[in-house]
């Protein structure tokens, strides 16, 4: 397929695997240019046209200049883990103008606490200004306004084998929806538009919680009677936790909620899951993560949703036990137990 | 403790400009017809981009139609014109006409209505700025102001003809007037205050005057113009009439494009830009976008026309803050009542006539209670703070361009519904400076003291069964409200030094001296005081809804969580 936008190539910052699978699918539709920051990611990508494991396509070009990437490309996709992403915003911030469109593809929280206090503290006390999503990072650090993000069911291992898939691309702006759907768009890959920004990102943060939780439940051997109950009363709980945050509640019974909840929990390639997976069948937190390649953002996540949770006294159980399990050494059995213990049964009270 | 402003709040500012000629608006008041006639073409276009045919357009007037004559018949006021009634049967009469006649005739016929019913609201809603009369308004304001307060303040019999004490004695003008001043120089400034008073646009208008500036265009509720004193003064200080009533779309559309094209000719203007006096007493937190987004159009207009156009608009918020608002009793009424579980008769409007209001000024003028004008930073339309050459500054002091705000691949481009983003991310940011320069006065932080105090003692009490509740259970011992009042006012300057708000210089004294002169100040005129001590030295109240009102002023910055 020819380019449409017969202009500027379009900007890719970050070659992970979910960042060269968005690359390769951008590439279908225009000249991509796939920023990486490490030199040898990107002399893998000149002399072997592979990121990530992943053929490129041709149409994708690897640059390590942030400046070039934002003087030739008018419209940018953020696509870095989020504890390096306001770094990655900082970088490039210098280089950016009120032009620009960012639509990132990172579905984590970013926290900034007053010196001297962690979020391992405790007593410490997490406010929602405390906590900000990827799209509040960019409105931070930089002058761009147009912004929009990536949200669905879009494993990257399957992207990348171009099975069919959908994502959402959710933004205030109208002109930032409808160009994600121009340039992302193919026979294989479907776009939605939604204009609840803030409840679209949370859809993808706040799901890596139960992703762990179902990886749980399957490294213990459950079925799908126990997985079933576990993707529904998740759903209830991302819902009472996306309104406390700002989000709408209908945002979550749409593609990046329920659609994403649903494949994160039922695949064994997710990150999330298999930390979830491991810690059942009894390995530490500690040795999980040094063996995992790249983040699973769930982890960060679970700690800080539940700092957030105590705070404003939103009912999350599955969070809270899941911290537990995470960083206060209780086994998934326990917190299993305690769930099916649980005293409130009302079944939906938010409609 | 009588509080008074520093040597810098008193300073006399020289006119930016050189004399009546030169200022925008009289301008526009020479070129009028002309104006009126821009505004008619310019809004008759936007309409007819707007309906996507021809029967969606005739739906749209019929719909206006059947609106204005339910107005006229349920909600008529003295200063409608008395043709109203045959002007719309025209109207109706010649709808029927169209829709007998399918074919092109019909099509024209449309046309003509449209341009009609736009005339009409166009000339109605136009200012008449007369220079002369600017004049003898301001001469008024001044003079007459002064004498006031020369004869009350300053004793003996020639004292009515000293000059010792001016208004700015009385008004505190603190924050960037300088800056100001320099943006009204370099472009054209649309000013955002708050409202909590119909007194607010006199005292703006005093303001602008003593500032120096060239006098401002603004859109003043036409029911104003029904008590001659505030006709006079809006007249006169180039007021064009907002009709609340009437909201059709081709009514607000021309009242769009009027503040539209004024501001694209370079007149200044003010916007009260929550809509109406703050019922609850709350600093405004929701804004109404249409006449700010008016702003924004222009701003993208002159891009259209000249990419390399520098003539740029600046947005300047300013908190205005009262120890007493002469209407608190009736607005918080209302503010009670349109929550939906009050029942009490409503008061009649305290502005009734022009005497109360005289009055009003006089116990004003000669008892001193004092009012400060916080002026905030100017800020671009999109949120940004601009330096005093104009220049819009990003976080990190970098310039930015505003014009690429407008910009898609490569070109300025018109996208309504970006636009109407743009403007929701300004209302956005003009609240938190509104919350910003708020300066807190010992008024306000007795007030929300003492209302947090009962609020808490009865939290099993819902909103309205603690303001039933009787007198008698509403005493606060002195020595925890002392506390309470300490607590808060450390936090208050904890929030200062944050740059989260401002504090009247009268806050920082000893602490029963600023609870002292915020009890006697809060509400000073109200018949019934929302504060005051008993004999045994303890709180009291005698109006709860008044104290209600006056504590919401101190909303929105955190401070319940301490009770």
């Amino acid at each position: 397929m020819d380019s449409k936008n017969t202009s500027k190539p379009v900007g890719v910052i970050g070659a992970g695997s979910f960042g060269t699978a968005i690359a390769n699918i951008l590439a279908e539709n225009s000249d991509v240019v796939l920023f990486a920051r490490k030199q040898e990611a990107i002399d893998e990508m000149h002399n072997l046209r592979i990121s990530n494991g992943q053929t490129l396509h041709h149409k994708v070009t690897p640059s390590n200049d942030l400046e070039y990437v934002a003087s030739n490309c008018d419209i940018i996709f953020p696509i870095v883990p989020s504890s390096n992403f306001r770094e990655a915003i900082k970088d490039l911030s210098p280089f950016l103008h009120p032009y620009h469109i960012l639509i990132h593809g990172t579905k984590g929280m970013d926290i900034s606490l007053p010196n001297n206090s962690s979020i391992e503290d405790d007593d410490l006390i997490l406010n929602r200004e405390n906590v900000r999503t990827m799209s509040e990072i960019i409105r931070d650090e930089s002058v761009v306004v147009r912004v929009g993000c990536l949200a669905g069911p879009n494993l990257a291992k399957e992207l990348a084998d171009n099975q069919p898939a959908a994502t959402v691309v959710a933004s205030h702006f109208d002109e930032v929806i409808e160009e994600g759907k121009r340039l992302l768009r193919n026979d294989r890959f479907q776009v939605y538009g939604n204009s609840d920004l803030i409840g679209v990102e949370l859809c993808g943060v706040l799901k890596n919680i139960i992703a762990i939780a179902s990886g749980a439940l399957s490294g213990m051997g459950l079925g799908e009677n126990a997985r079933a109950l576990l993707v529904s009363r998740g759903m209830v709980e991302m819902i009472y936790l996306g309104r406390a945050l700002g989000g709408n509640i209908e945002s979550f019974i749409g593609l990046a909620g329920v659609g994403d909840l649903v494949a994160t929990c039922s695949s064994t390639l997710s990150r999330n899951f298999t930390v979830g997976s491991r810690l059942a069948k009894g390995e530490k937190l500690e040795e999980i993560m040094r063996s995992m390649e790249e983040t699973a953002e769930g982890i960060n996540t679970t700690r800080i949703v539940k700092k957030l949770a105590d705070n404003y006294k939103v009912r999350a159980p599955i969070t809270q036990m899941l911290h537990k399990v995470l960083f206060e050494d209780l086994t998934v059995e326990d917190a299993l137990q305690y769930l099916m213990k649980y005293p409130l049964n009302v079944d939906i009270d938010f409609l | 403790m009588q509080p008074s402003g520093t040597k810098k709040d008193r300073k006399i500012y020289e006119p930016i400009l050189p004399g009546p000629k030169e200022w925008p608006v009289v301008q526009l008041s020479k070129h009028r017809k002309q104006f009126i006639q821009e505004v008619i073409d310019e809004t008759v276009k936007k309409i007819n981009s707007l309906a996507s045919d021809k029967s969606s357009l005739v739906e749209e007037i019929e719909q206006t139609l059947y609106k204005e004559k339910l107005r006229i018949k349920q909600n008529p006021w003295d200063i409608d014109p008395e043709d109203e009634p045959l002007f719309w049967a025209r109207v109706k009469s010649k709808l029927v006409q169209i829709s007998q006649n399918s074919n092109g005739e019909g099509a024209e016929l449309v046309g003509t209505v449209l341009n009609d019913i736009t005339q009409r609201y166009a000339n109605e809603i136009a200012g008449n700025f007369k220079q002369s009369r600017y004049k003898i308004a301001r001469s008024v304001a001044t003079f007459g102001f002064s004498r006031l307060l020369n004869a009350s303040r300053v004793k003996g019999f020639s004292s009515l003809w000293s000059n010792q004490l001016t208004l700015q004695d009385k008004i505190h003008l603190t924050g960037e007037a300088e800056h100001l001043r320099k943006l009204a120089k370099i472009g054209t400034v649309v000013m955002v205050p708050t409202h909590f008073s119909n007194l607010d646009s006199i005292l703006i208008g005093w303001v602008i005057q003593a500032l120096g500036l060239p006098p401002f265009i603004y859109g003043a509720g036409l029911n104003l113009f029904n008590i001659e004193l505030f006709s006079y003064f809006m007249d006169s200080l180039g007021a064009y009439k907002v009709d609340r009533r009437k909201k059709n779309l081709i009514y607000l559309e021309t009242l769009k494009t009027y503040s539209t094209l004024a501001i694209q000719k370079g007149c200044h203007s003010l916007f009260f830009p929550g809509g109406t006096r703050s019922r609850s007493g709350k600093i405004e937190t929701k804004l109404k976008l249409g006449l700010l987004g008016t702003a924004l159009e222009a701003q993208r207009l002159n891009f259209e026309e000249n990419p390399e156009s520098t003539n740029k608009i600046f947005i300047v918020p300013v908190v205005l803050n009262y120890h007493f608002v002469l209407e608190a009793p009736s607005l918080i009424n209302d503010y009670l009542k349109s929550k939906g579980q009050e029942r009490y008769y409503v008061e009649s409007d305290q502005y009734s006539n022009s005497y109360k209001i005289f009055a009003f000024l006089l116990k004003f003028f000669t008892k001193g209670s004092d009012i400060s004008v916080s002026i905030g930073r100017g800020l671009d339309l999109f949120g940004n703070y601009v330096d005093d050459e104009g220049n819009s500054l990003d976080k990190h002091n970098r310039t930015i361009d505003t014009k690429d705000y407008f910009i898609s691949n490569g070109k300025v481009t018109y996208d309504r519904q970006r636009d109407s983003e743009y403007t929701k991310m300004l209302g956005a940011v003009i609240v938190r400076e509104f919350h910003r320069i708020n300066r807190v006065f010992s008024s306000h932080l007795v007030a929300f003291t003492a209302f947090s105090v009962l609020r808490a003692k009865y939290d099993n009490l819902d909103l309205y069964s603690l303001l039933r509740l009787p007198e008698e259970d509403l005493i606060i011992p002195y020595k925890e409200f002392r506390e309470k009042f300490d607590l808060l006012r450390k936090e208050v300057f904890k929030l200062h030094k944050k740059g989260k708000v401002n504090i009247a210089p009268h806050l920082e004294g000893d602490l029963e001296d600023v609870i002292d002169h915020g009890l006697s100040n809060v509400g000073m005129y109200h018949s019934k005081r929302p504060l005051l001590k008993n004999k045994e030295g303890d709180i009291i109240t005698k109006d709860l809804n008044t104290l209600f009102y006056y504590h919401n002023r101190m909303d929105g910055y955190g401070l319940k969580k301490y009770f």
